[in-house]
């Protein structure tokens, strides 16, 4: 693997990573952190930023990473998306249309549900990325990971890991008594998650397999909504 | 995507002034601009971020109004118990558009510089006056289901696919902004996006050098608020037509009306004649008839976007139903 000075660095896949474990990036690859660790305010980084560099001069940024802080040296026109996946090698996060219409992309940003390819990494300077592994806790899946397995969520499963960190954030913007367009009543603080509003939260996370009805189910059971 | 520099801001004046020099666009919640700097529709050669700047808040004003920051989110916005309460039809508006991961993206300011979706401004192998000036509209003759049928011109006959600004148009919001000198200036936002006319290619009557930092509501207008969208699909696509209404009626009489739509038109479209012929008037199928003659007065179709003057007349009259019912 070559980084933009030219220099070669390891090529870490995640079949590597996985088979060695122990491994630096391994351990990020794995960790496990208390989502309560995402929420955690932006840093306010210095706003003396380059803007004297040519065009595509590289420029540094620190991301915070499930709970790692990851130093980055970009071109300003990568992707959160690309930084993850090309530059971090968490490939977890998926590359679906990169224009924002189908949701494969999401992580959580400070906790918040996001489409990872229409942000800049650069704009996001010591801020937290919760990606799909981390919200693991050691071995352990998150709740929303294993409703996702016993409810059969997904057939292809490349829209999974959006879906589920979609679904995540979902559950914590209706904790927090969000609406939607589909609330009856905007004056109500905590509108009941119902089957029609998880539908209507989760639309921004296309499954081109269409295994939507297991995915509400398994939203439900992850979310403690009905029975 | 078109290599570029990148900084962040320092002010609000500040970036004013840097996004006033050649090919320098603010950013914001990125939405937008990224996914055009992709298709390199949109190519600036510099970045001016203002994400860092303190423009996120929602604020009382003094005469019983909200004052709300560029850079409040479209989901913080929906959220607020004061816009749940008091400003229903803008929840709702904002609630319609997008998806929930880029409604936590996208700010306020930027909302209302959302581009158009022409299916041609969007194919850079087309021409498209918006996009190239001069170099024509293949949607005039072409594919123009999603098009707009009032305000377009020869030359361009591209919607506006905002559902906040229709909401905003509805409740007479007022668009702050500041300049390179710190100057702040009231835009009102009927005179804030411009018609197509010979020059499509500007699409708001901000200057160079001008950034939104805020937008102001006057307090809500009496009467029940509602916002009906009408799409393709249940969620997440954009509007054939939207109707953003406020109406104060007592029993069967409207003491006052006012209708915005969406879809129709390069911007939000509000038609004083038409609100006239509601105010005062009895709540009935002859009152509706005449306020959407008068609303839809001008309209043209184009082939595939004929379908939408019957579709926004039925919208409205709906509308008016609904929120008149007792």
């Amino acid at each position: 693997m070559i980084d933009e000075e030219g220099q070669a660095r390891p090529a870490v896949t995640r079949r590597h990573v996985l088979g060695t474990g122990g491994a630096v990036t391994g351990t990020l690859l794995m960790a496990g952190l208390p989502r309560a660790a995402t929420a955690a305010a932006p840093v306010q980084s210095d706003t003396e930023a380059s803007d004297t560099s040519a065009p595509g001069a590289l420029v540094d940024v620190t991301l915070n990473i499930n709970g790692h802080p990851i130093p980055l040296r970009l071109d300003p026109r990568t992707t959160l998306l690309d930084a993850l996946r090309e530059h971090v090698a968490l490939t977890g996060t998926k590359k679906g249309c990169d224009h924002g219409q189908c949701g494969a992309c999401t992580v959580l940003l400070d906790g918040r549900r996001i489409d990872s390819c229409l942000t800049l990494a650069v704009m996001h300077d010591g801020q937290s990325i919760t990606t799909i592994e981390g919200l693991t806790e050691g071995d352990a899946l998150h709740p929303m990971q294993a409703a996702f397995v016993q409810h059969d969520g997904f057939q292809c499963g490349y829209c999974t890991s959006g879906q589920i960190c979609s679904a995540v954030g979902m559950l914590a913007e209706s904790q927090a008594g969000m609406p939607s367009y589909v609330t009856e009543d905007l004056s109500v603080p905590h509108p009941a998650l119902t089957d029609a509003e998880i539908r209507e939260r989760m639309s921004g996370n296309i499954c081109r397999c269409a295994a939507y009805p297991n995915i509400v189910a398994a939203i439900k059971q992850a979310g403690g909504v009905g029975a | 995507m078109k290599a570029f520099t990148y900084q962040c801001a320092s002010s609000a004046a500040q970036a004013a002034a840097v996004s006033a020099q050649p090919n320098t666009r603010i950013i914001a919640g990125g939405t937008n601009l990224l996914d055009l700097m992709k298709l390199e529709i949109e190519t600036p050669v510099h970045l001016v971020d203002i994400n860092r700047l303190d423009l996120a808040r929602i604020e009382d004003t003094r005469d019983g109004g909200l004052r709300i920051g560029a850079m409040v989110r479209n989901s913080d916005l929906a959220a607020d118990s004061r816009v749940r309460e008091r400003y229903g039809v803008l929840s709702r508006a904002l609630l319609a558009g997008a998806s929930a991961q880029l409604r936590n993206k996208a700010t306020t300011g930027g909302n209302l510089l959302q581009r158009t979706r022409c299916s041609y401004f969007y194919d850079i192998t087309k021409p498209c006056n918006k996009r190239m000036p001069g170099s024509g509209c293949a949607a005039l003759a072409g594919l123009n289901r999603m098009n707009a049928v009032l305000g377009g011109s020869d030359q361009c006959i591209a919607a506006n696919p905002s559902d906040m600004s229709v909401a905003m148009r509805v409740l007479d919001a007022r668009v702050e902004t500041v300049d390179a000198a710190g100057k702040s200036r009231v835009i009102p936002i009927a005179d804030f996006h411009r018609l197509p006319g010979t020059t499509p290619q500007i699409d708001t009557n901000l200057r160079p050098g001008e950034l939104i930092t805020a937008v102001t509501l006057p307090p809500p207008p009496p009467g029940r608020q509602i916002y009906r969208k009408i799409r393709d699909r249940a969620s997440y696509a954009f509007a054939l037509v939207s109707v953003a209404a406020v109406v104060d009626a007592v029993g069967s009489r409207i003491r006052s009306a006012r209708i915005a739509c969406g879809g129709l038109a390069p911007k939000p479209w509000r038609v004083a004649q038409a609100e006239a012929a509601l105010t005062g008037a009895s709540a009935d199928t002859s009152s509706f008839d005449a306020a959407t003659t008068a609303f839809l007065e001008g309209a043209r179709g184009y082939g595939g976007n004929d379908f939408k003057i019957p579709l926004a007349r039925r919208s409205i009259s709906a509308v008016l139903t609904q929120i008149t019912r007792t």
